[in-house]
């Protein structure tokens, strides 16, 4: 066992969020004070914390939903008994085989005021949903969820049955097998499938491209801003903070998976 | 007088089939035959994780099973405890959790992990109660796993060859400490066992398995009980 890994289960609840919440602090501390030092100039800064915020804005909450979605989906994929279940997992899974642009078109055509499914939605939510942060979300939660559901999935069939059935032998609601047994017990695949989704949705690029549209301000995150600041000094700074907060939250991640409760 | 379980059922799996029947009253009573003769199938569709072919299954008079009707009562509404050969505790919980999962009474988790402490004691495992199952030994966690089988109060206890994977001195102890248990919690029991004298030991009936087929049914002479205590050990009404 790594010192690492020893360190990690030492600790309880609370020191784990404790220490989550430092190693994103130092993370994202540790990368704007990089940044700072190229910069050298106060408009630099802003070129490179607008894109970063709208980053966060639209990875958090797009890692969220697809957490919570796919590690839903996972569970009825591994656990229910239907006809068809392989099928909905490809059908899932078609974000990760396609290419982003093409996802992002019919999401454009799903999400579009235009459009029969896209005006309902935009009369419910009360505003569009593209070319927005809103559609930023959509693009990247789309692009995280094949992977949170897919390692949901695997590691639901990974927990012991018999561990399952002993908790219904004892009276436990299946509602609360599945919450108090099986997500504990398959924590840590959960965890690896939101560390590689939370970082899809910081890096994704061609669905948000299509449904943000890549305004400067408002939803260029920091992949677009990345690529449209190609030619200028800014691109370093902007790909290294992605690098940063992409190590930062699959650490953080993966450290809420090694943990033992 | 209404017996604690009626039993008539077949089921056929690959190349076995299972067709027995048989009544259990108070005390335990032990189905006994060699490996592989269907007595923890028997336990599984009793408890109701599985199900039979045909055939019926009654706790303390009310029909938990009943194919010719298609009514399947779940495992959690049966009232069963259970203890499993090897424990299945829940390794992510703490021991005193594990027992305090499976009290059903009405009450906060203050009231559970009472209750749950109250059946620690009674098994000689209350300085276990903050450990996790790993660090146990097998004598401790089928200690733990026997509290947490009764902690529910259920109308019937069912035991999968609960010391099979232990050794002989700590079997021989936990003989001792499962029969008082049960007989003063005054649940009824159905314990599974390929060991003569464990069923001797145990059983006030020893119900004969053979190749799917009831083959015998006998009692042990024991002395008359003493009738199970009025109150339960935590205090508390059951709900």
């Amino acid at each position: 066992m790594t010192r690492g890994r020893a360190f990690a289960q030492s600790l309880d609840g609370n020191q784990k969020a404790v220490a989550v919440a430092l190693t994103v602090l130092f993370g994202f501390g540790l990368g704007f004070g990089v940044a700072h030092l190229m910069a050298g100039s106060i408009a630099y800064w802003g070129v490179v914390s607008v894109p970063f915020f709208i980053t966060l804005r639209v990875a958090l909450p797009a890692t969220v939903i697809a957490g919570v979605t796919g590690v839903a989906s996972g569970y009825v994929l591994a656990k229910g008994r239907f006809p068809g279940r392989d099928l909905l997992e490809s059908l899932g899974s078609l974000p990760i085989i396609l290419p982003p642009t093409v996802i992002g078109f019919y999401l454009l055509e799903v999400l579009s005021p235009g459009t029969r499914v896209g005006g309902v939605l935009t009369r419910v939510v009360g505003h569009a949903l593209v070319y927005n942060v809103d559609g930023c979300i959509i693009a990247a939660t789309v692009a995280a969820f094949p992977f949170c559901m897919r390692s949901a999935r695997t590691a639901f069939e990974g927990v012991d049955v018999a561990l399952e059935q002993a908790a219904r032998a004892i009276g436990l609601p299946n509602w609360r097998v599945a919450l108090q047994v099986s997500l504990p017990l398959a924590r840590r695949g959960i965890a690896a499938g939101l560390t590689i989704g939370c970082a899809r949705a910081l890096g994704e690029y061609g669905a948000t491209l299509m449904v943000g549209g890549d305004i400067n301000g408002k939803t260029r995150t920091m992949s677009l801003a990345i690529l449209d600041s190609f030619t200028t000094p800014e691109r370093n700074t902007m790909l290294l903070i992605l690098v940063l907060m992409a190590i930062v939250a699959m650490t953080g991640v993966g450290l809420l998976g090694r943990s033992r409760s | 007088m209404t017996s604690a379980l009626d039993v008539a059922v077949a089921r056929h799996i690959g190349d076995f089939d299972l067709d027995v029947a048989f009544t259990v009253d108070k005390g335990i009573s032990v189905l006994f035959g060699p490996s592989g003769a269907g007595k923890t199938l028997t336990l599984s569709l009793i408890a109701g994780l599985l199900r039979p072919d045909v055939g019926t299954i009654a706790i303390n008079g009310a029909i938990v099973t009943d194919c010719a009707r298609r009514l399947y009562v779940s495992t959690q509404r049966r009232r069963v405890g259970m203890v499993f050969q090897d424990g299945l505790l829940l390794p992510h919980r703490s021991v005193l959790d594990n027992v305090a999962l499976a009290v059903r009474q009405v009450g906060g988790r203050r009231a559970r992990r009472d209750v749950a402490r109250t059946w620690l004691e009674r098994v000689g495992a209350e300085e276990l109660a903050q450990r996790r199952p790993v660090s146990l030994s097998g004598g401790q966690r089928q200690r733990v796993a026997l509290a947490r089988g009764l902690a529910g109060e259920p109308a019937l206890v069912l035991l999968d060859e609960p010391l099979s994977a232990l050794d002989t001195k700590v079997r021989r102890e936990l003989r001792t400490l499962i029969r008082e248990v049960i007989i003063s919690s005054g649940v009824p029991a159905v314990l599974v066992t390929h060991d003569a004298e464990e069923a001797d030991e145990l059983g006030d009936v020893v119900i004969d398995y053979d190749d799917g087929r009831v083959t015998g049914q006998h009692a042990v002479a024991r002395p008359s009980y003493p009738e199970p205590p009025l109150e339960n050990p935590a205090g508390t009404e059951p709900s």
